[in-house]
């Protein structure tokens, strides 16, 4: 069988193919670099995306402080995540790498703040 | 009037701004000054929380708070000086500055002016879409900086107008925050955003794209309760009997960005039609000797890292412009095809490698990229695929440069 992806890890956007006998990836074609390759053999087994979003943050002079994840995550609990960093509160100051949530829901990965935000005067 | 005296001026701390004041500042260049309207250093990355930033400057994936953050750094590590809360109101040719902030009024005659103001969205009114004129209309940007800086939720039930790159990130982030995105409308056959974000931002959350469709009515009294979609011909005029009604409470813009370019007319700084940006030379200096441009003020950029660059490459001309008092002459035109939509820069001259950057009028498959200087051809490029989305980079060798003959970039398949 032959499936068509398209690479996000860089902004070429490689169109690769992909021909598959099973579970087996037998022919890999279209991508610029191996990083490409390896976006494709975990797309096929588990696809894996970083989110980003804020968590609310008190007394700083930003209402929110924005997040990312340290590694990426299953596709499929994208959701459960979103929850998670939607219950966590911050106070101000934070700075860019700290940590907000520790290993979330056990995935590897860290929710990190990504902007420094002073507090209120 | 006081009047300060500096190198450099300048205009706009975003990513363009910050990355040329670094590099000056490295280069020796210390006199400079940095001025910005908003209150924090940083530009429009403070709301692109989003990651995929740095991949090409910093080899890192990287939020854009967090990309920002890397040049701001640098600016105070080496004690660059900033105003912030600041607004330039106007700019001669012969490079005086006038701004004002809570403080009062600041007069700054510079010998070099860097425009780094960037760019802004189109809007409802640039589409002159017919219909209502309720509340819950807005561009991409706009919403965007409500939900990421402010914490205000702007919709529950969303539609998408053009596949922008911004739309297409606030698609993914309307639906993690809740929202239902009914669908992103483009009016043309291919989408205008790139191809990793259509995946990412769409396909993953099951977000329908229809493409040659637009909007043709726009329903609703206090707020939006609608929007009439029709599909388009091949000359992108709507098709009568094709029209659907689809509610919303929102509908979110994404048609583009425009350079804002305003102080660089009020200078005689002459723009190029295509990519409303100044015309520059192989220095990015504009037609007004002395004031230069990169980054979106100049033409729009799909990926912040090429904004960086730009400037950075910008920083080594206004350098050589400081300490020499005036750079070599560009009087090579640069041509283009009727498939190749722009060039930047429009001029060169022939002593100094530069770096082509331009965009494609239509996506192409399996093609090469042509650079003639008259009937030579000086440097080709093959590309699996192209598309307007992309801006390409090109770099030329200036010994490939042979004559004082114009150049044409064309593409062929």
């Amino acid at each position: 069988m032959l499936k068509e992806y398209t690479c996000i890890i860089c902004p070429n956007g490689c169109e690769i193919s992909v021909e598959m006998q099973g579970e087996e990836i037998i022919k890999l074609e279209g991508s610029l670099c191996d990083r490409g390759d390896k976006y494709i053999k975990q797309e096929i087994i588990n696809p894996q995306r970083n989110i980003a979003s804020s968590v609310l943050l008190e007394n700083g002079v930003l209402p929110l402080a924005s997040v990312r994840l340290t590694n990426p995550i299953p596709k499929s609990i994208i959701f459960n995540v979103m929850e998670e960093i939607k219950k966590t509160r911050l106070k101000a100051p934070v700075y860019v790498g700290q940590v907000a949530i520790q290993n979330i829901l056990n995935l590897d990965s860290d929710v990190i703040v990504t902007k420094n935000i002073a507090s209120k005067k | 009037m006081n009047l300060i005296n500096k190198d450099v001026v300048i205009i706009g701390g975003g990513p363009a701004g910050l990355a040329a004041a670094v590099l000056l500042y490295k280069n020796g260049i210390k006199d400079i000054l940095i001025i910005e309207r908003e209150k924090t250093l940083g530009g429009i990355l403070r709301q692109c929380i989003h990651d995929g930033f740095g991949l090409t400057r910093f080899k890192e994936q990287l939020s854009g708070p967090e990309y920002a953050q890397r040049f701001i750094d640098q600016v105070e590590e080496l004690n660059i000086s900033y105003q912030i809360d600041t607004t330039v109101l106007n700019i001669t040719d012969d490079k005086m500055i006038q701004a004002v902030n809570r403080n009062g009024l600041f007069n700054y005659k510079a010998k070099a002016i860097i425009l780094a103001m960037g760019c802004r969205e189109r809007t409802r009114g640039a589409l002159t879409i017919p219909g209502e004129r309720p509340a819950g209309i807005m561009t991409a940007g706009v919403a965007q900086s409500y939900i990421n800086l402010h914490n205000i939720m702007v919709g529950k039930d969303v539609i998408i107008l053009g596949s922008g790159d911004i739309g297409l990130i606030m698609a993914r982030r309307f639906t993690l925050e809740g929202a239902k995105v009914k669908g992103v409308f483009e009016i043309l056959p291919y989408p205008s955003g790139l191809t990793r974000n259509i995946e990412q931002c769409l396909n993953d959350y099951n977000i329908p794209l229809y493409l040659s469709h637009t909007i043709t009515n726009i329903h609703g009294n206090a707020r939006i309760t609608g929007v009439t979609v029709s599909k388009v011909d091949e000359n992108l005029k709507p098709i009568p009997g094709t029209e659907k009604l689809y509610t919303c409470d929102t509908l979110i813009l994404s048609v583009g960005l425009i350079p804002e370019n305003e102080l660089s007319l009020d200078a005689g700084v002459k723009l190029d039609n295509r990519t409303r940006g100044p015309v520059v030379d192989g220095n990015y200096q504009t037609s007004v000797e002395g004031i230069f441009a990169a980054g979106n003020v100049l033409h729009v950029h799909d990926l912040v890292d090429f904004v960086s660059i730009e400037a950075e490459r910008l920083a080594y001309s206004v350098t050589e412009y400081i300490k020499n008092n005036s750079l070599p002459k560009c009087e090579i035109i640069i041509n283009t095809s009727k498939d190749i939509n722009y060039t930047v820069p429009q001029y060169i001259d022939k002593t100094k490698d530069f770096t082509l950057s331009f965009r494609v009028k239509r996506p192409f498959k399996n093609c090469r990229i042509l650079v003639k200087q008259g009937e030579l051809v000086i440097k080709i490029a093959a590309y699996k695929k192209v598309i307007p989305a992309e801006m390409i980079n090109i770099l030329i060798n200036h010994k490939s440069l042979q004559s004082d003959k114009d150049l044409e970039v064309s593409i062929e398949c």
